[in-house]
């Protein structure tokens, strides 16, 4: 069953240097229970995508959508302010890179945890806050009842990530939004907080949207996956097939780039050359043609449109048979 | 709490040496001796003797400044040279209408200018903030003085709903006292108020942008809780330091006002001492005045910690 359909989304952004559109053009859907990983390099649009779903960056400017978004048979973009406020932490929550920063530093961590719960649900104070110790408990925090009172300043990274999680699970939402969940915490502590985000997904049969750099993290978890590039999705498929047969140069280059666990250390990883353009700046046609070893002419001048082939998906004119393209 | 607390008040202890040898030197920089300013050009040396004996000024300044210290640590501040009255005497008889002028006038800013804040950030960019904000620029460049005289004439003269001049003390009730102090509160907090909005507003905006902010909406929060609860009780801590460090405009500024509405306060106390040349009683007043101003900022500076958790931390270090 989809939960979610996204269609042709446009995400605008208007500053008083002009307009900005970080999100252009993006299409997909996630099925219920599905855990889909979302990589590509920083100011791709990765963050601003998946907070368009629930505008949450409606009241912090001037922002335009075009496209649609459709949630559990809600057309999000037209809602009202009280619909999506519905929306927002009770069907779709969103945890953040850095806990801590995304903590009220002046109320404790059971006050806005007790917040969250009451937000959704008519219940006593009591109540929520038996509630909030229990989520606190599953999410493995030791002795919750006295981490209910602490400020988040007085706990670790990996508990403040833990706490974050209590709160976005508190409505049992049917789809996670994770925007690089463990990038602030150490090795071990990022390897726990995954199995926990997992051991969620199954236990609340929830769909997870997985935001991350790390494609190690990527391929362990999800099962599908979509490269981003400058607010477009140019590659998406099941995990297995964008890792075996890669098809987008930039995904091949990502995935190159990437640290094998057996491979001689020695060896300096390849990098992708050139930088990202900015977004005031992109250029004509494809829009990875100004990085890509294999641009033509043809990439330069005109966008090439997506070409699927057995569910994967890959926007690069390599692909387009009419001009006799496949790589080999 | 408690350290924090005491570590505070210790903290005031160096500010409060700082000051007060200032404000003994008052008499000693000014130029010519105190006897001669005191006593004017026709004094003979047998008088201006006669006077330094009496008043202590041919000590060493060291000694003479401990004597004052000691006295003052008793409640000696000192007897006026022109007033059969001792310094506190003075004081306590001209403060009454000095702080209730204060604090009606900073009730009035903050209870107007907080509300206009919040109002003017959370709706940034409009006409209304525009709005909010031009008045607030004016409010800070117009002259206390003028206002006053424009509110008098208007509110006062031309529709008679206040009285133009005079104090009514609170004994005479409070109806009668809030009346006659309105006009001139209203003038005084006029720039206090448009301060505030200003600081409010870019507080809040500071706040607005935080990362917290985004995610307590994230989780579909309300927008006045957002605002107040989780914006608004983080911007207060910077607005309230603003308030502290005004208050001594504020003083300033009543000295004026006090003179403009014919007020018996500390700023008439202070005027006439200075026309008189009475040393000792403006040395008495500054210091009482910076005593408050002391006072006023160590309370704010253990509201911050009431209200950041992370400021009472005693950190153990
Ligand atoms: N409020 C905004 N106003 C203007 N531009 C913005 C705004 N928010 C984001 N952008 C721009 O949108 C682009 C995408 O940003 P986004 O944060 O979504 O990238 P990202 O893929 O999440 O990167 P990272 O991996 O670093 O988190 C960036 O170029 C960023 O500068
Ligand atoms: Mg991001």
């Amino acid at each position: 069953m989809t939960l979610l359909k996204v269609e042709q989304l446009h995400t605008h952004i208007h500053t008083n240097k002009g307009r900005v559109s970080p999100v252009r053009g993006v299409s997909f859907s996630i099925e219920k229970g599905e855990v889909t990983g979302v990589v590509g390099e920083s100011g791709s649009g990765k963050s601003v995508m998946s907070q368009s779903l629930i505008r949450l960056l409606d009241r912090e400017g001037n922002i335009e959508y075009n496209g649609q978004i459709h949630f559990d048979n809600k057309d999000v973009l037209a809602l009202s302010e009280a619909e999506l406020r519905k929306l927002r932490g009770n069907d779709i929550s969103i945890i953040f890179q850095d806990a801590l920063s995304s903590l009220n530093p002046l109320y404790t961590v059971g006050n806005q945890i007790v917040e969250a719960i009451r937000t959704h649900q008519s219940l006593s104070k009591k109540t929520a806050r038996k509630q909030a110790i229990e989520f606190l408990r599953l999410t493995g925090i030791p002795s919750p009842e006295t981490r209910f009172n602490s400020y988040p300043h007085e706990l670790s990274g990996g508990m403040q990530q833990r706490v974050m999680i209590a709160m976005a699970l508190v409505s049992k939402p049917k789809l996670l939004i994770a925007d690089e969940p463990t990038t602030a915490l150490d090795v071990t502590i990022q390897a726990q907080i995954l199995d926990l985000i997992i051991q969620l997904n199954t236990e609340f049969e929830m769909s997870i949207l997985f935001i991350t750099h790390d494609l190690g993290v990527v391929r362990e978890i999800c099962s599908s996956v979509k490269v981003m590039y400058l607010g477009q999705i140019v590659e998406e498929g099941p995990t297995e097939t964008i890792f075996n047969q890669p098809l987008h140069p930039y995904t091949k280059l990502l995935l190159a780039s990437m640290p094998k666990l057996n491979s001689d250390r020695t060896e300096p990883l390849p990098a992708i050359t050139g930088t990202v353009p900015s977004l005031s700046n992109i250029p004509k046609g494809c829009s990875f043609s100004t990085r890509c070893p294999y641009a033509t002419d043809l990439c330069r001048e005109q966008e090439p449109p997506m070409f699927s082939n057995d569910g994967q998906r890959v926007q690069c004119w390599l692909y387009d048979e009419e001009k006799g393209g496949w790589l080999d | 709490m408690l350290t924090y607390t005491l570590k505070r008040l210790l903290a005031t202890l160096p500010v409060l040496f700082v000051v007060s040898v200032a404000i003994f030197l008052i008499i000693h920089i000014t130029p010519g001796s105190p006897a001669a300013t005191i006593l004017g050009m026709e004094a003979t040396s047998a008088q201006i003797e006669a006077f330094n004996e009496e008043m202590g000024y041919n000590r060493p300044l060291i000694e003479q400044y401990t004597s004052w210290v000691s006295g003052i640590v008793q409640g000696d501040f000192g007897d006026s040279l022109f007033m059969n009255q001792t310094v506190l005497g003075a004081v306590s008889q001209h403060i009454g209408p000095t702080l209730s002028l204060a604090l009606l006038s900073q009730l009035i800013a903050i209870v107007l200018a907080i509300p206009l804040g919040i109002l003017a950030a959370h709706k940034r960019g409009t006409i209304l903030d525009t709005m909010l904000m031009s008045f607030s620029l004016f409010g800070m460049a117009v002259p206390n003085f003028l206002l006053a005289l424009i509110l008098m004439l208007i509110l006062g003269v031309n529709l008679g709903w206040l009285p133009v001049a005079g104090y009514a003390p609170l004994s005479s009730g409070l109806i009668n006292h809030l009346t006659t102090l309105l006009l001139p509160a209203l003038s005084l907090g006029a720039i206090q108020a448009a301060l505030i909005t200003r600081m409010t507003r870019s507080a809040m905006l500071d706040v607005l942008s935080l990362h917290y902010m985004r995610a307590a909406r994230s989780k579909g929060l309300k927008e006045r809780t957002l605002l107040i609860k989780h914006a608004f009780r983080n911007a207060f801590l910077p607005i309230l330091t603003v308030i502290g460090q005004t208050f001594g405009t504020l003083v300033t500024g009543a000295v004026v006002i006090e003179t403009i509405f014919n007020i018996p306060g500390l700023g008439q106390l202070i005027i006439n001492s200075i026309v008189r040349r009475d040393y000792v009683v403006i040395q008495g007043v500054v210091l009482i005045v910076t005593l408050i101003y002391l006072f006023i900022n160590l309370v704010i500076d253990l509201l911050y910690g009431v209200v950041d958790p992370r400021v009472r931390l005693d950190r153990k270090e």
